[in-house]
């Protein structure tokens, strides 16, 4: 059998698919890393009902908000990994050197970001809800809030991160920077639940999330690229 | 003229406190905005000025002790 | 068509933009201060009082414009980030490094304005409207871009990352906005605006246009100033500065 030689860079799918697998398979590697923002997220919301009283109506009508907040913090606290790991290790580097568009690069790791942590906290959230007695009727519109309000967290969060990449201390930054922008995620993914509970038809806001989704799938990966650049400079 | 005279003006209708505190960060804030530039402007004269002062002492000196 | 160009290619010149930009920024402020007294005291003295809220919906002339200007200098800001990134004019640095703290500035003064208003109208210190609202998230993207700024050492890499930041947010301000008008709606039966622009009577509308008007120009002629001060500063070491310098002397 003759032996394939690469002559020219690999394509563009192939570069997504390469970076893709490398990360979740860095990813999986340490399991224990992969819970940490999945327990942060329980036990941060069953710090609500030991601070405000476990009182069922009480907890019910904060449960959009907070289920949201707290999604939206643990997203944040992850962001670091996203790049810092292979800022560390020069990987980064050889990312922005070899990887023809970046962007492609950046948005494979948003990806396997959102597959590691994003995707698992949607799924992980009536857990959550039942905690705050959320009705159960709100229960799909709340994970589906979060299968589509992740993924615009994490696309945003790339760009944060990639303009803190290489900061001491850029961690606090990163989320001064990230929060303000986070900001209409959360008040159409917690609204959206909220409808729901009143009976209300959600879909005006979930076509919102959806169509930010779109336009932050088409923008953010140039300006974290970018950002990337200018952090390495 | 909404008011009758001085006092009306100054009372607001008995909101005084909140329509001149309101005005007065406002007015201070504007002053803030427009003296900070100038003053950063003044410093940056005033440094360079010192600078070149500095320099040409300095020049002045290096020339008496060469030609001395 | 060829008059414009010759001014894009001189603005990549700091020096001419310091020369020119000087006696139109006195005009800036000098018109501005002006329309800002006129509209201030037109609003306090010579509309008439609201007739619900009576004489404290005056601060309206203050907090208004305050907020409206922190708006649009951040989208300014986002434009010149804009102009950086794909042409990297060195003057839309200056110009996205001076208008930060202005637009700060602004959000502050409407914020504070903001919460005086609300106490005797609706008896708290804080008051969740969407201007009020949309006004301290922008405070906060304001605070990041300037934090960013000061964290990143090279200064030319500051200048990019504080730009990227700004065209993201300026993209994300609509979307704000948006979102902060419907979430009120949904939280408050009653959609209480602390203005109603097109239902008020012109006695009380024009003095509100003027004192915005006033505050336009006003910032515009301390954008400029300021943005001749970072002239000054990034060219201290060229010939013309030196002279400049040494002109003010005598």
């Amino acid at each position: 059998m003759t032996q394939a030689v690469f002559t020219r860079a690999p394509s563009a799918g192939r570069a997504f698919a390469a970076q893709l697998q490398r990360d979740l398979t860095i990813a999986f590697r340490s399991r224990s890393e992969l819970i940490n923002p999945l327990m942060f997220y329980v036990m941060g919301i069953a710090m609500f009902p030991l601070g405000v009283g476990p009182g069922p109506e009480r907890l019910a009508d904060i449960a959009p908000g907070v289920l949201w907040v707290l999604a939206l913090l643990s997203t944040l606290l992850s962001l670091d990994s996203l790049f810092r790991r292979d800022f560390d290790d020069g990987t980064l580097e050889q990312l922005v050197l070899n990887v023809d568009p970046l962007f492609v690069g950046v948005l494979a790791k948003v990806l396997a970001h959102w597959l590691v942590i994003g995707l698992p906290l949607a799924l992980l959230s009536p857990v959550a809800a039942l905690m705050l007695f959320l009705p159960a009727a709100a229960i799909p519109t709340l994970v589906l809030t979060l299968l589509l309000g992740t993924p615009i967290l994490s696309l945003l969060g790339a760009v944060g991160a990639a303009l803190t990449v290489g900061l001491k201390r850029g961690g606090l930054l990163l989320t001064l920077i990230i929060l303000p922008l986070y900001v209409p995620v959360l008040i159409l993914g917690a609204g959206a639940v909220t409808a729901a509970i009143n009976g209300v038809d959600p879909a005006g806001q979930l076509a919102w999330l959806a169509a930010i989704l779109a336009l932050m799938l088409t923008f953010t990966p140039f300006a974290a690229a970018l950002a990337l650049r200018v952090g390495l400079e | 003229m909404n008011f009758a005279n001085w006092h009306d003006f100054l009372y607001m209708g008995g909101h005084y406190l909140f329509v001149w505190s309101a005005y007065g960060i406002g007015v201070v804030g504007i002053v803030i905005t427009l003296a900070r530039p100038l003053r950063a402007r003044r410093r940056f004269f005033a440094d360079q000025a010192q600078r070149l002062r500095r320099q040409s002492l300095g020049a002045e000196r290096a020339d008496a002790s060469r030609s001395s | 068509m060829g008059a414009l160009k010759t001014l894009w290619h001189r603005l990549g010149s700091p020096r001419w933009f310091f020369e020119i930009s000087g006696p139109w920024a006195i005009g800036a402020l000098i018109l501005g201060l002006i329309g800002i007294a006129v509209g201030l005291v037109w609003g306090l003295a010579i509309a008439p009082p609201d007739y619900l809220q009576g004489n404290s919906f005056r601060i309206m002339y203050m907090h208004v414009p305050a907020a409206i200007l922190s708006e649009s200098c951040y989208i300014l800001m986002g434009l010149a980030g804009a102009v950086l990134l794909i042409w990297r004019m060195k003057l839309a640095d200056m110009v996205v490094a001076a208008a930060a703290p202005i637009g700060a500035v602004f959000c502050v003064i409407a914020l504070l304005t903001g919460a005086i208003w609300g106490r005797p109208t609706w008896g708290t210190w804080w008051v969740w409207d969407a201007r009020t609202t949309s006004v301290l998230v922008l405070l906060f993207l304001y605070f990041g871009v300037m934090a960013l700024r000061q964290a990143v050492p090279r200064e030319e890499s500051a200048g990019r990352a504080a730009a990227i930041l700004a065209v993201v947010g300026t993209v994300d301000i609509p979307i704000i906005k948006y979102s902060v008008d419907w979430w009120l709606t949904l939280h408050q039966p009653s959609t209480f605006k602390l203005t109603a622009a097109p239902s008020m009577p012109p006695e009380m509308y024009l003095p509100l246009l003027v004192s915005v008007l006033g505050f336009y120009a006003f910032f515009f002629g301390v954008l400029l100033f300021a943005v001749g001060n970072e002239i000054l500063v990034r060219e201290q070491r060229t010939q013309w500065v030196n002279d400049l310098v040494r002109s003010r002397l005598r």
